[in-house]
């Protein structure tokens, strides 16, 4: 954590994050003593290191995973698993208020129990740390050991004062919250996802500085434990990578949440007056302060390839800081892969894991498998949440692909108006005057799940037509795709065919 | 066009009227500027200002306006323009030959912090040009018009309004410069290009236009295949002047559609929703539909931080997605009449008979929300009148009668070098004009 850092109020050592702890970083550890080269050396014990541990101690490989800090990496520890863990506390708060919408009442007496969110956060969290954690590891075969990884030469490193040999070497250090350069930040403070989850305390007002997913997910997840939340974002529409359709119903769900929205705002400048963070914010010619208890930013990601000595082994990198890599994940040095956020533009902890076997099939079974070949899907959970996969409607355009999306809202679907979630879309990209997809947007409660299925389509070159004839248990929102589906296959009675279909019918 | 039951004559002629009526009355006779609407101390939109000088010729026409006090409203207007403070500055008129969205009506300077607005900007020169077509005699009042819009239109500079981008910016303020509103997907855009294309003087780059149309999403929507826009008055402002039937632009050449056919699409898809009426609001069904941007009831308490908002004032309403509260709009159905005259009047008769309350002083209020019915079951309804609504209704209805608008525009060479330079062909643009384009 950076000495910058909020300090948020202290965490109890209770017995979920001893747990934890124990898992990630045990005690007393000792490294091993290295015995030899290893076929595969991997430096960074996030998703994207494990899984490749994972799958090259399977393989028979000798492998040695090296971690700085704490095995598990941002997902674990600070981003992915108690991002939705928090959540899915502010959902059950949300849908509580929602009641009456379901002919229910509300609750008599609900009072927003911000610690016993905190501690089932820990709680989860030790429970999943149990999977990665570095005994287990060390049981499936892996060398692991804590301490910095420097590169030595293009077949050595050091860590902690040992000399490792290696045949082959990973890069999977991941990448780290970008911190705005906003004066009076540092001094006054803030929060980012590696240190919220360490929270006690719910922040009567939050700032959230940065429209991409971390920040609406959590300026949501905030409002909904009853924090005062405003949203800054330095560009007229919300996450930056989505449709126009799917960022404006966010901007919608947010003003009904009842968060503060400011699209196109920047923050100037912070300064502390009797306690409160005071923050100068700029709307094109609109300039006004905001008083806030606490400052969420972090928009964007740093690379972690500080202290590795890359440059001395040949591996270079892009101006933002990312290890340049090829189709096949190969740095500057052939010898030297890397995996995951360090390197890809989709930080995804499923783009990272995906990656990183890729790498280490490509290292050590002499494979040639390309990273452009790979569907990723992504989501974004908000409520409703927005997911992604393949290509969207603006890059096929740049590529000259033509392109025809089939878009079915979700208040056309049963269950989403039995459930009254009738936010959202389902929009299924094809290539013009063909069932071949290329990708979609979904925005829906449960769109994460229900991405899943296109992603399948894409990667069996499924087309439309066969997804029309798989028949979805009814009623479910994943229906949303056959009517997809249904609405491409009705294209296709054009005037002729349907004639010929009443030629046959009338014989 | 085809003839329609006299009882539908009569009422688009007294609608038509009463919407054109709204212009001499919110006019400033001493510098030709227009009220955005009829509430008190309203200031000018320049957007209105344009839709005032289309409606000028349509009056003469219509004979309710004499020619010359026509060409004087026409005149006044522009001197002010050519005269206007052009400095740039927080109180000026304008900058580069654009001008701010809103005015004060007496002094003609900016206010309310208002953008240099690219899009609004377009719309008055539009009519400018409009004027200028219509009024074509020799005499010396209305020589001076026509050289007054040619020097106004040739002062803007479309090119500064890329600022070196791919697509045109869609404002700019003394204090802060260009603003980021983005200009994804398809929207009211197609005049303000084919006039930025077709200048003389400061023409925007072709491939300006095709880098904004690779924003554009082709959709099949409800079983209707249409370039997907929200607000119905996104499927009209550039419609009223232009007339698209027939002609073509890359992206409509490849989905064997055109603009004027996707605006009956957008009409259908409406319906639709109206019927389908998902947000179960009152009212709504397959002959009372009309999302777009317009006035509706508003629930903001600026003194209350992070209230819940349900209604939303003054809003781009949108379908299927939102924001829908309700709000409709009679004036967006109306001016669909030239797309679907077959869908839009029994629509239109619809609204007026359940919702008499909608017409006030014989013209339309911008929005009225039938949700929100007071004790004797009357809509609330939105106060006065706007400008914008107006106009478009009125030039609306006077291409469905006439086609006179779009004849207007059809016969100017700017506007078509404009779009033969976005790349549209086919339709009346291949074929010479009737007296020599101006």
């Amino acid at each position: 954590m950076s000495p910058r850092d909020e300090a948020p109020a202290s965490v109890s050592a209770d017995a979920h994050e001893c747990e934890r702890v124990a898992n990630m970083l045990p005690p007393g550890w000792h490294n091993p003593q290295p015995d030899g080269l290893y076929q595969l050396a991997i430096i960074g014990a996030g998703p994207a290191g494990i899984a490749a541990a994972e799958l090259a101690a399977s393989l028979g490989a000798r492998v040695a995973l090296i971690e700085r800090t704490a095995i598990g990496g941002v997902n674990l520890n600070t981003g992915s698993v108690p991002s939705k863990t928090l959540i899915r506390t502010s959902r059950i708060y949300a849908d509580m208020r929602d009641a009456p919408h379901y002919g229910a009442d509300i609750p008599v007496g609900v009072d927003i129990d911000f610690v016993a969110a905190m501690q089932r956060v820990r709680r989860v969290r030790a429970r999943l740390s149990r999977d990665d954690s570095a005994r287990r590891l060390t049981a499936a075969g892996v060398d692991v050991y804590f301490g910095d990884a420097r590169f030595v030469t293009g077949d050595t490193l050091t860590v902690d004062g040992r000399t490792l040999g290696f045949r082959k070497a990973l890069i999977t250090t991941g990448a780290r919250p970008h911190i705005p350069n906003i004066p009076g930040l540092a001094q006054a403070g803030y929060l980012t996802d590696e240190n919220l989850f360490e929270l006690t305390e719910l922040p009567r007002r939050l700032l959230v500085i940065g429209g991409g997913p971390l920040g609406c997910e959590q300026a949501q997840a905030f409002c909904r434990l009853g924090a005062q939340t405003t949203i800054v974002q330095n560009k007229p529409l919300f996450l930056g990578q989505e449709e126009r359709d799917a960022a404006q119903i966010l901007s919608e769900a947010f003003v009904r949440d009842g968060i503060e929205v400011r699209l196109n705002t920047t923050a100037l400048a912070v300064r502390m007056t009797s306690g409160a963070k005071l923050v100068d914010l700029l709307s094109d010619d609109y300039r006004d302060t905001i008083g806030v208890d606490a400052i969420l930013t972090g928009a964007g990601r740093t690379p972690n390839v500080e202290g590795l000595n890359l440059a001395a082994v040949g591996i270079d990198c892009h101006a933002g800081g990312r290890i340049r890599v090829d189709d096949f994940m190969r740095t500057g040095n052939s010898n030297v892969y890397a995996a995951g956020d360090v390197c890809l533009e989709n930080r995804f902890v499923d783009a990272a894991t995906a990656s990183a076997r890729i790498a280490v099939q490509n290292a050590l079974l002499r494979r040639n498998r390309r990273w452009s070949a790979v569907v990723v899907p992504s989501c974004t959970y908000t409520d409703p949440e927005i997911a992604r996969v393949g290509l969207s409607v603006r890059e096929a355009n740049r590529l000259g692909i033509p392109v025809k999306t089939f878009t079915i809202p979700m208040h056309e679907i049963d269950r989403a108006v039995t459930d009254s979630e009738t936010a959202g879309f389902v929009k299924v990209h094809v290539r013009g005057r063909t069932d071949r997809i290329l990708g979609a947007t979904i925005v829906a409660r449960h769109a994460g799940d229900m991405i899943n299925e296109i992603t399948l389509a894409m990667v069996a070159g499924i087309g439309l037509r066969t997804l029309s004839c798989v028949l979805h248990a009814y009623p479910t929102q994943a229906e949303a795709i056959r009517q997809a589906a249904d609405a491409y296959n009705r294209t296709r009675l054009t005037p002729r065919v349907r004639s010929r279909l009443l030629r046959r019918i009338g014989s | 066009m085809a003839q329609f039951p006299p009882v539908d004559e009569a009422l688009l002629d007294q609608l038509q009227r009463a919407a054109f009526e709204y212009f001499p009355k919110a006019t400033n006779p001493l510098n030709g500027l227009v009220a955005d609407n009829s509430r008190v101390n309203s200031p000018v939109s320049i957007a209105v200002v344009g839709f005032a000088l289309a409606a000028y010729p349509v009056g003469v026409e219509r004979g309710w306006m004499r020619r010359d006090d026509a060409v004087q409203c026409v005149l006044a207007a522009l001197r002010f323009f050519r005269h206007s403070d052009q400095s740039g500055s927080s109180t000026a008129t304008g900058f580069k030959g654009f001008y701010y969205h809103f005015l004060d009506i007496d002094a003609g300077a900016r206010v309310w912090h208002s953008e240099l607005s690219m899009v609004d900007t377009a719309l008055l020169i539009g009519g400018m040009l409009a004027a200028s077509q219509y009024f074509d005699s020799t005499s010396s009042d209305e020589s001076e018009l026509r050289a007054l819009v040619d020097f106004l239109y040739r002062r803007v500079d479309w090119q500064w309004a890329q600022d070196g981008a791919d697509t045109i910016r869609q404002g700019w303020k003394p204090e802060c410069g260009f603003l980021h509103y983005g200009w994804e997907g398809y929207s009211e855009a197609i005049l303000l290009y084919a006039l930025a294309l077709g200048s003389p003087t400061h023409p925007i780059a072709g491939d300006c236009y095709r880098k904004w149309t690779l924003t554009y999403q082709w959709e099949n929507l409800y079983d209707i295949d249409c370039l997907y826009a929200g607000p119905m008055f996104i499927h009209q402002f550039s419609h009223a002047w232009i007339d698209f039937r027939g002609i073509r632009d890359e992206f409509m050449r490849e989905k064997r559609s055109d603009y004027f056919e996707n605006s009956r699409s957008a009409i259908c898809i409406q319906r639709e929703y109206a019927r389908r009426n998902p947000r179960e609001f009152a009212g709504y069904d397959e002959n009372c539909w009309g999302l777009s941007a317009c006035d509706g009831p508003s629930d903001e308490r600026p003194d209350l931080p992070n209230e819940r908002r349900r209604l939303y004032g003054y809003a781009a309403r949108s379908v299927p997605y939102g924001p829908d509260d309700g709000t409709l709009s009679v004036p967006c159905v109306l001016a669909s009449l030239p797309f679907a005259p077959e869908i839009v009047l029994p629509a239109v008769r619809s609204m007026l008979t359940r919702f008499p309350e909608t017409w006030q002083e014989g013209r339309l209020a911008s929005g009225f929300n039938p949700t929100l019915a007071d004790t004797d079951g009357h809509a609330w309804v939105s106060a006065g009148h706007y400008g914008l609504d107006q106009g478009i209704v009125l030039m609306m209805i006077e291409n469905h009668r006439s086609e006179r608008l779009w004849q207007l525009t059809r016969e100017n060479r700017h506007i078509r070098a404009g779009l033969h330079e976005a790349g549209f062909r086919g339709g009346w643009l291949q074929q010479s004009s009737s007296a020599g384009a101006r």
